[in-house]
């Protein structure tokens, strides 16, 4: 064998989207060497997917905004399961992470006096997401990439180096640890198959979702649920992977888009939701805890367009959890249209004009591919995999993995921050705030810790594991053990669950992981997907498990995990953080208490308003301090 | 309804390669990124094919479908008719490496040579002012994916590899031209250095590059002809050019 390519870097970032590409501007501005690796080329990771806006309470449209009330509806719309600390941090620091990225060259759309405009989104009582028309993931992972870009160019100057590097095409298959440290990770490119090794103190995940682990999803191929498994295997927890963000809003047909997103935004500029019978069915589904927000009647809901402060919100902008579950009632109570969505209209409420203007991408994606025009018709939507509130364990301040030293984890792979359910809006700000603060926790942990070297039993350990599935012929095919998973996702772990199918389900997983450990492939390491696939197929395996095995434990219905055997909220159960880890063989989950919130967090609530959340002693306790 | 689909594919390497045949089934609806999953999932396992959020938004998948650069998963098979086979090639402007993946790093090298945006020194985070009007100049340009379909079709490029040095693309005149109109930006000599520097003169507009765009950015109308024409007026205005002399300025907007 040739020789293997090493590096050493202070820190190595896995993953290129916002979160990731975030740290890694942190990290290299304090002087550190960064390493940035993704599975796709620099600048198409999915956060470019992301289309409504990202949350931060400016004020700039209603001045009544502030970060107490993007706090509150943060801990609402995640049903109170939030990491306390991480909704806090969140709320008070988007702002100013906006406003950084102004500075670095985003264009954001603008309001009449000329500040950045921010939108209506589901759950948030005011207009709070800066966007870009309907493409302000696009704006970030840009504007992060051209920073990035302008690092490099000033490290050339200066040093006639550079200090801040990207690995592109290259996938990461194992964090490697030294004496219960982190050491580096290994990987191969994906070009030439050939192995790398990262030596590095601190390593940063931000690989972002898990969708691809399911049938109907909004991810592309790389949201794999790899930051997840690497951190299970690495020693690291997954907290509350039983919930999982099905958007209410997917493309349904034809067959090739389904699962496509369909902006939050459409139903933010007016679109409303109506079943085959042209009924508009969201009254129905208004819960009780949101009774005092959301308009029962569609002349109020009408009025709240015009006047924002004397009425109440439609109920089209309810939570996401809520949207999605009130579509899937109508379709399967027969009220839905002929391929299993409902309709989406909002050529009614404003002019063709205002609809490209405001949502160019989502009119070009329905004409293209589904010879929709939006400004015409309506669209057919349906539930689809969007984002998985569950994730690594992490320190709020820090993002630093509970557990292992080195180890740091922001964006969609960290869990805590959104509870049961995310708000639209807030996963751009989240990767902002928390890559920055992961940056900062590699940072520190750098300044404060020896690199350790990388043994050659543990490369070569890394490496036989690469090899191994050329080395099987006539084994099991990754791309049908991939759809096997998919399709037992789908029907047993999906949106409505119940306890039979959940243990089916798991009982499955494990079937397909015996089977998968003899998965061979065909041609060779150069570019090869099959190849690519076996290892993506490994880590999606094991995020099923830990997830089913979640939602199994979990004997309660809330945000992005319901149950049809216990279809309430239970306040008991708001105590409880279910924790994943990894034995080497298969996924435990063991209960462990939410931090409960202190006094401060506490009274910016109405108390009639926890009281539909939390047990009577919480209540009677007034927060933990 | 499904069909069968007569497809031929290009595989090969640097070294080598060749158009395939090959039978795959359609269904209503498919793009031809989906029957080329499909013909990797059931007979070319190790088929290599970028792509990402299969919506039009992150620009990998772009090859050439029976010769025009297009985006594999905003191709309909359906736009092509029910008898005729669907070519699949890789970029030409580009060095191929396997199969439909070609080697683009040219893109980024050519993105570190332009100077990042400069917002004025004394400008504090939050208090930038700009009208909507304003930055929908720029907000055009920034709709770019990076797809490069526009840098295959340019024929400065295409088939002229000695040319690649002195001439940075379409792709990049417009990231230019973002920078030099927008409303903060403090770097006075954008229009200059992209005729110096990165080749605008070279480019005859024959606005392959617009045609080819999926995001229908103008990029000849609304980057490079206001660039040319400012170019121009400073250049052979004597003036103009004069002035710029005497005064020192590094240009003029």
């Amino acid at each position: 064998m040739s020789e293997l390519e090493r590096h050493k870097f202070d820190v190595v970032v896995i993953g290129a989207g916002g979160a990731g590409l975030r740290a890694a501007v942190e990290a290299r501005e304090a002087g550190l060497s960064v390493a940035i690796i993704c599975k796709s080329l620099f600048g198409k990771a999915h956060t470019v997917m992301a289309e409504g806006g990202a949350a931060a309470s400016m004020g700039n449209v209603n001045s009544g905004d502030n970060w107490m009330v993007h706090f509150r509806d943060t801990m609402r719309g995640g049903k109170f399961l939030n990491h306390y600390r991480m909704a806090e941090l969140h709320a008070k620091e988007s702002p100013d992470r906006i406003y950084e990225l102004e500075m670095w060259g985003a264009l954001f759309d603008r309001t009449k006096e000329g500040k950045i405009s921010q939108r209506n989104f589901g759950g948030h009582e005011y207009p709070r997401l800066a966007h870009v028309g309907d493409r302000t993931g696009l704006e970030l992972i840009r504007t992060m990439q051209q920073k990035i870009v302008a690092l490099q160019q000033n490290d050339m100057k200066t040093f006639g180096k550079l200090w801040i590097e990207v690995f592109a095409e290259l996938t990461v298959t194992e964090i490697l640890k030294e004496d219960g440290k982190v050491a580096g990770v290994y990987g191969y490119w994906r070009e030439s198959g050939s192995e790398v090794l990262f030596e590095a103190p601190a390593v940063i995940i931000a690989t972002g979702g898990v969708g691809k682990t399911f049938k109907i999803t909004s991810n592309s191929w790389e949201g794999t649920g790899d930051g997840h498994a690497l951190a299970l295997k690495a020693g690291a927890n997954l907290v509350d992977m039983e919930f999982l963000q099905f958007h209410p809003t997917g493309m349904v047909w034809p067959p090739s888009v389904r699962g496509i997103l369909v902006t939050e935004s459409v139903r933010g500029e007016g679109g409303i939701l109506t079943n085959i019978k042209g009924e508009r069915f969201m009254f129905k589904y208004i819960p009780d805890v949101f009774k005092d927000k959301y308009a029962d009647n569609e002349a109020e809901a009408d009025r709240w367009y015009l006047d924002q402060d004397k009425n109440r919100r439609p109920p089209e902008l309810l939570p996401r959890d809520e949207v999605a579950r009130a579509i899937n009632t109508e379709v399967k109570a027969g009220r839905g249209t002929e391929h299993g969505g409902v309709f989406l209209d909002v050529s009614k409420r404003i002019s063709a004009e205002i609809i490209k203007k405001r949502l160019p991408s989502m009119w070009h994606q329905f004409y293209e591919l589904a010879g929709v025009d939006i400004t015409k018709e309506p669209m057919e939507v349906g539930p689809t995999c969007h984002y998985v509130m569950g994730g690594v364990e992490v320190v709020p301040e820090t993002a630093a993995a509970v557990g292992v030293d080195g180890l740091f984890a922001a964006g969609e792979v960290a869990g805590g921050m959104h509870g049961s359910n995310r708000l639209g809006g807030n996963s751009l700000s989240d990767l902002l705030v928390f890559g920055r603060r992961a940056g900062i926790g590699a940072i520190e942990y750098v300044r404060a810790n020896e690199a350790k070297s990388v043994s050659d039993s543990s490369i070569k350990a890394a490496s036989q594991r690469i090899e191994a599935p050329f080395t099987r012929t006539g084994g099991e095919n990754a791309y049908s053990l991939h759809a096997e998973l998919q399709e037992i996702t789908h029907n047993l772990v999906g949106i409505i669950r119940t306890k039979s199918e959940l243990v089916e389900a798991i009982e499955k997983i494990a079937d397909i992981r015996t089977r998968s450990a003899n998965i061979s492939v065909t041609g060779g390491r150069k570019f090869n997907p099959g190849f690519h696939l076996a290892f993506d197929l490994d880590n999606m395996l094991l995020v099923a498990e830990s997830t089913a095995k979640c939602a199994v434990g979990r004997e309660e219905s809330r945000g992005g995990h319901t149950r049809d055997d216990f279809p309430g909220m239970d306040n008991k159960w708001r105590q409880v953080n279910q924790i994943s880890s990894f034995d080497g063989q298969k996924v435990n989950v063991r209960k462990q208490a939410l931090p409960s919130i202190p006094k401060e967090l506490f009274d910016l609530f109405d108390v009639h308003e926890l009281e539909k959340y939390m047990t009577a002693e919480e209540i009677a306790k007034g927060g933990s301090n | 309804m499904a069909r069968k689909l007569n497809m031929r594919i290009w595989r090969g390497d640097s070294v080598d390669g060749a158009l395939q045949d090959v039978q795959v089934e359609a269904n209503e609806g498919e793009v031809v990124l989906d029957v080329i999953h499909r013909v990797q999932a059931t007979q070319m396992g190790d088929l290599a094919v970028r792509w990402n959020c299969k919506a039009g938004k992150c620009g990998s998948c772009s090859m050439e479908i029976n010769g025009k650069p297009r985006l594999a998963c905003m191709t309909q098979v359906a736009s092509y008719g029910e008898e005729e086979t669907i070519t699949v090639t890789p970029l030409r402007a580009f060095p191929v490496i396997k199969d439909l993946v070609t080697d683009v790093s040219f893109n980024y090298k050519k993105a570190m040579e332009i100077p990042a945006y400069a917002p004025p020194s004394d400008l504090k985070p939050g208090e930038a002012r700009m009208q909507q009007v304003d930055v929908e100049r720029s907000q055009e340009f920034r709709k770019c994916i990076e797809c490069f379909l526009c840098q295959d079709t340019c024929h400065v490029i295409r088939d002229h590899e000695e040319n690649k040095k002195s001439f940075a693309g379409p792709r990049f005149f417009i990231r230019i031209a973002e920078l030099d109109m927008h409303p903060l930006d403090t770097l006075r000599n954008r229009k200059q250095t992209a005729q110096e520097e990165h080749g605008l003169g070279m480019c005859n507009i024959t606005k392959c590059c617009t045609e080819v765009c999926p995001e229908h950015i103008r990029i000849t109308d609304n980057a490079i002809i206001p660039m040319k024409e400012r170019v121009v007026d400073v250049k052979y205005d004597p003036v103009r050019w004069l002035g710029s002399k005497i005064r020192k300025r590094e240009g003029i907007v």
